[in-house]
């Protein structure tokens, strides 16, 4: 049976870890390669680079980081961050990345999606959707990491890239990112339960008992997380038997 | 030792040969057909869509050299799918190394999505290409066609249904998994297929 994969993700700036707490507030956790082969030996399934550099500079010094990455790293691994166009994508997936994440540029310009499924196949291509629920507009995504709002509704917006070939769904709750009180579990359960390509759920992993309600309740593929991971709060190998006992199949 | 992986039209060539060079291989990427008759070793790893990939194959005669081979050559992912004798994507004829059809997996829940992306089991393992490794082991699957069980499996996957994820046929090898993607057993993997005996022909 295939296992619901654990993913730790790493922000990148200038070549260096840091983490957000809802997007802002950074805070340094280690060297990118090394952090990301320790998981791999601790038994992450995948690894998640985010470049959160803007600059020409803090590109060039992200594509070599890639290729450090895939040289070391024996697990897959998705990089997003900064992606605009086709040209990216190549730079990265050439670089030994296994999938790249789009997030603002498809909003501006969903074609993106199809262009990238067509020439690279739909398995490489992870839309990622950052999302902020209002009572008054229910679920809207926003783009620039969070600061700014779009008109597209977010299961409108999944269903839209699904349609255009996207491989898996990345989303991000922006009212649970960085809070530590769970996932939101009903819209992934919404996603998984409309999608047909998996759902990795991101944003608000404090305790274990968080991974297991988001496979059990929202019907998540994948969990992603960050600080949990870098501050030591959560191990993988503590989660992942965790998990084995609550009847999850994972990967030990 | 000498190392070829086949130069073709398919993508993720990259990660095979950084996984070699982390076994300390420097592989030789090539297709030129003395190359690879003369390797000690010949990769065929890739993922693409199996109707391109053979048009390539065919173009540069690829599709006579590679089933003459007489080294131990291991096929990964589609490059498993090529060494078949059919295949339902795009209606495809194949290199005809093992004698059996690649077919698209059929959902039968919502649950079951296709492509099946992520770490699965394999399991009733029997060829000295899994020495060293126990049943029920995970790796790492990227894949939407799959080869039904058949005489030369030598590892049996649970996806939708029970099917071949690895073959083995003469000096023939192939998984539909991704060896170079898939950690430390990954890793074990392509050193046994480094290290298998060449037999005597």
């Amino acid at each position: 049976m295939l296992a619901k994969r654990i993913i730790p993700c790493l922000d990148i700036k200038n070549g260096q870890t840091v983490k957000g707490t809802n997007f802002v507030n950074l805070r340094s956790a280690g060297d990118p390669v090394e952090l990301g082969k320790s998981y791999s030996e601790q038994g992450a399934d995948e690894l998640v680079y985010l470049d959160i550099t803007a600059s020409y500079e803090g590109r060039k010094t992200f594509t070599e980081l890639v290729r450090r990455v895939a040289a070391e790293i024996s697990i897959p691994f998705t990089v997003g961050g900064g992606i605009n166009e086709l040209s990216d994508v190549d730079r990265l997936l050439n670089a030994g990345a296994d999938k790249v994440s789009v997030n603002s540029a498809a909003l501006r310009h969903p074609d993106l999606v199809n262009e990238i499924t067509s020439r690279f196949g739909s398995q490489v291509c992870v839309v990622a959707i950052d999302a902020k629920y209002t009572d008054e507009k229910g679920w809207r995504c926003y783009v620039k990491g969070g600061r700014e709002e779009t008109t597209w509704d977010l299961f409108e917006w999944a269903k839209e890239v699904c349609d255009r070939g996207a491989g898996e769904i990345l989303f991000t709750s922006m009212n649970h990112d960085g809070v530590k009180e769970g996932f939101a579990n009903d819209a992934l359960c919404r996603l998984s339960d409309t999608l047909s390509i998996p759902v990795i759920a991101s944003g608000g992993a404090g305790k274990m008992e968080h991974f297991r309600d988001t496979f059990i309740h929202g019907k998540s593929d994948a969990a992603l997380a960050a600080s949990v991971f870098h501050f030591g709060e959560i191990s993988i190998p503590d989660l992942k038997h965790y998990l084995k006992g609550e009847g999850i199949n994972v990967r030990l | 030792m000498n190392v070829a992986i086949v130069k073709y039209n398919a993508g993720n060539i990259q990660s095979v040969i950084n996984a070699l060079k982390r076994l300390g291989v420097e592989p030789q990427l090539s297709d030129d057909p003395e190359v690879l008759l003369k390797s000690d070793r010949v990769l065929f790893p890739g993922q693409g869509e199996a109707g391109t990939t053979m048009s390539y194959l065919r173009a540069h005669h690829l599709d006579t050299v590679i089933p003459s081979l007489r080294q131990p050559v291991l096929g990964i992912c589609v490059g498993m799918q090529l060494m078949c004798r059919y295949s339902e994507e795009n209606d495809t004829d194949c290199l005809g190394i093992f004698p059996t059809e690649v077919k698209r997996f059929q959902p039968t829940a919502h649950e079951q999505k296709v492509p099946q992306m992520g770490w699965n089991t394999i399991e009733r393992l029997k060829s000295p290409l899994f020495r060293h490794i126990d049943d029920g082991e995970f790796v790492y699957f990227i894949h939407s066609y799959y080869v039904p069980e058949n005489t030369y499996g030598i590892a049996t996957t649970d996806y939708i249904t029970p099917y071949c994820s690895a073959l083995h046929k003469d000096n023939f090898y192939a998984t539909q998994f991704h060896p170079e993607k898939s950690g430390r057993i990954g890793e074990q993997i392509l050193k046994n297929f480094l290290e298998i005996e060449t037999t005597c022909e």
